[in-house]
């Protein structure tokens, strides 16, 4: 201890006291300052720089979001339109269909009427020709008749025979 | 784990040491131990030489074939204040051989210390306990240690400028130098002054913290180098690191910290009374201890360091000065980690003062 107090230099002592003070006040003015100022500067320029980032990429997803549910609407619309088309083509050519159908029940319905008229028409010639026929059959018998009683009536007979009517 | 294999290896140079001191000794008998005696005292005188402040700039010394002792360096100005300021050259000394005379009054160098002599033959007059009574006067020269200041000063302040202008320059990123500094820098802010003082105060420590760490560590670099020079083995240069560090503590200390020294809250009123002047005590041990820490690790750093670079002298043959050279090799490297461990050290025990001083207790 008396040695450390022997040892003990007050010259020493003042130079260290003044030049350290006076180093610690030159350095927090030309070195510590702006050199932690700067690297305070940075490190909140890096911080903001990443929050900023942060934030882009929360708006990129966002903005992907919004795009994915554009596109999913799109191609709902379009689903629709389709379908919407799909339908209406459904539709001309179930129409259409019933259209013919009906044009078609039509004709037939004319063709059937022509048919029956032709056929009444075929009918009452045929009625006439068969009157005509029977008159002349019955000419035919009569003068017979007037000859033979039994060639009248095997005449009648082969006569009735032949004549398929209808 | 680390510690056990550091060891084994030293442990097996020290005992090789001893068997080769010990065989030396048998093999030279009285002839070698005698001539061994003077280089033994040599290296004593040259390790207390080295530990102490002087007043010139000495660069190596060397004797002459004639055993004339010659020094080469430079004489550094000598300011007294003796009823007057008496401004010399240390050369006027001549290593201590010769009593300096300016205006009229006699000083004489005696010990690394200069002292007042009545006559240009004047002697040094010693009391029972050999120490010299004579008058000593106010001693403010430029020694080698105040050279060291200034170069440490002008070192950091150069150095720590250019990293500052750096930054304005370069854009807020560090360069050059300031690339190895700024994560030292950004060390010293993290992890050892928020942590102890805390985010809100801080700012307002860190100049002092920095320049304290700086200059500590690269005092302690430079007193590993072989110009010798080592401030931090002075009390003195301890005793104002840790005497600024005392008075920031005290006049930075809020109410709830003096309310800890004085009236400790939590505790019975007999013990609070027991507990002031202890805690009184304390605050003034506290940079006590700081200043004896590195005073004392750099110290015995020195000293052992000198001390195995000097067997090497002692030890006249190859393997005993080879095994000293890589003790004191191995000692060298560790030097350089306690060079900047007791730089940390201080640092982080002033800032841990710091924030005991502007502790704020929200739960009292």
């Amino acid at each position: 201890m008396e040695k450390l107090f022997e040892h003990f230099s007050l010259g020493l002592f003042v130079w260290q006291a003044v030049l350290f003070i006076a180093l610690v006040l030159l350095l927090k003015k030309f070195a510590w300052k702006p050199i932690l100022d700067s690297v305070n500067s940075r490190e909140e320029g890096i911080k903001d720089a990443l929050d900023a980032a942060e934030k882009a990429k929360l708006e990129m997803t966002n903005l992907k979001a919004d795009n994915e549910k554009l596109l999913k609407e799109a191609r709902a619309e379009r689903e629709l339109m389709l379908k919407e088309a799909r339908d209406m083509k459904n539709k001309m050519i179930e129409d259409a269909k019933d259209e013919a159908k009906e044009a078609s029940a039509k004709l037939i319905a004319q063709a059937q009427a022509t048919i029956e008229t032709e056929k009444k028409a075929a009918i009452a010639d045929l009625k006439s020709q068969v009157a005509s026929l029977s008159l002349e059959i019955a000419e035919k018998v009569v003068r017979e008749e007037l000859s033979n009683k039994d060639k009248q009536v095997k005449l009648v007979e082969s006569m009735l025979g032949e004549a398929t009517l209808k | 784990m680390h510690r056990k294999i550091a060891l084994k290896p030293l442990n097996l140079i020290l005992f090789l040491l001893t068997i080769v001191s010990y065989g030396k000794e048998q093999d030279h008998g009285h002839e070698a131990s005698n001539s061994g005696k003077t280089t033994e005292a040599e290296v004593k005188e040259y390790i207390q030489h080295h530990l102490k402040d002087s007043y010139d700039f000495n660069l190596f010394s060397y004797k002459t074939d004639a055993g004339e002792e010659k020094h080469v360096g430079f004489p550094l100005p000598v300011i007294l204040w003796d009823n007057g300021l008496k401004l010399f050259s240390s050369s006027k000394f001549h290593h201590g051989e010769t009593v300096a005379e300016v205006d009229g009054s006699y000083y004489k160098l005696y010990h690394s210390k200069i002292y007042k002599v009545a006559s240009p033959d004047g002697e040094i007059i010693e009391d029972d306990h050999h120490h010299p009574i004579n008058e000593k006067p106010l001693d403010f020269s430029i020694t080698k240690n105040v050279v060291m200041i200034f170069m440490v000063f002008a070192i950091m302040f150069f150095m720590f400028r250019r990293m500052a202008m750096a930054y304005k320059k370069n854009g807020r990123m560090p360069k050059g130098l300031g690339r190895f500094l700024e994560p030292i820098v950004l060390y010293v802010r993290d992890e050892i002054a928020i942590p102890n003082i805390g985010e809100k105060h801080y700012k307002r420590y860190m100049s002092y913290l920095l320049t304290v760490f700086f200059f500590v560590w690269i005092v302690n670099l430079f007193g590993l180098t072989p110009i010798g020079m080592n401030l931090t083995n002075n009390i003195a240069v301890t005793l104002c690191l840790a005497l600024i560090t005392y008075f920031i503590t005290t006049f930075s200390g809020n109410k709830n910290y003096w309310k800890h020294i004085f009236w400790m809250p939590g505790v019975p009123v007999p013990m609070k009374i027991i507990l002031a002047p202890i805690e009184l005590l304390g605050t003034f041990i506290k940079p006590f201890a700081l200043m004896i820490r590195l005073y004392a690790n750099i110290t015995a750093g020195h000293v052992v360091l000198m001390s195995i670079i000097g067997m090497v002298f002692l030890l006249e043959n190859w393997l005993g000065s080879s095994l000293s050279f890589l003790l004191a090799f191995v000692l060298g490297i560790l030097e350089l980690l306690v060079a900047a461990l007791q730089a940390y050290i201080f640092t982080v025990l002033s800032a841990l003062y710091f924030g005991m001083a502007v502790e704020e207790h929200d739960h009292h």
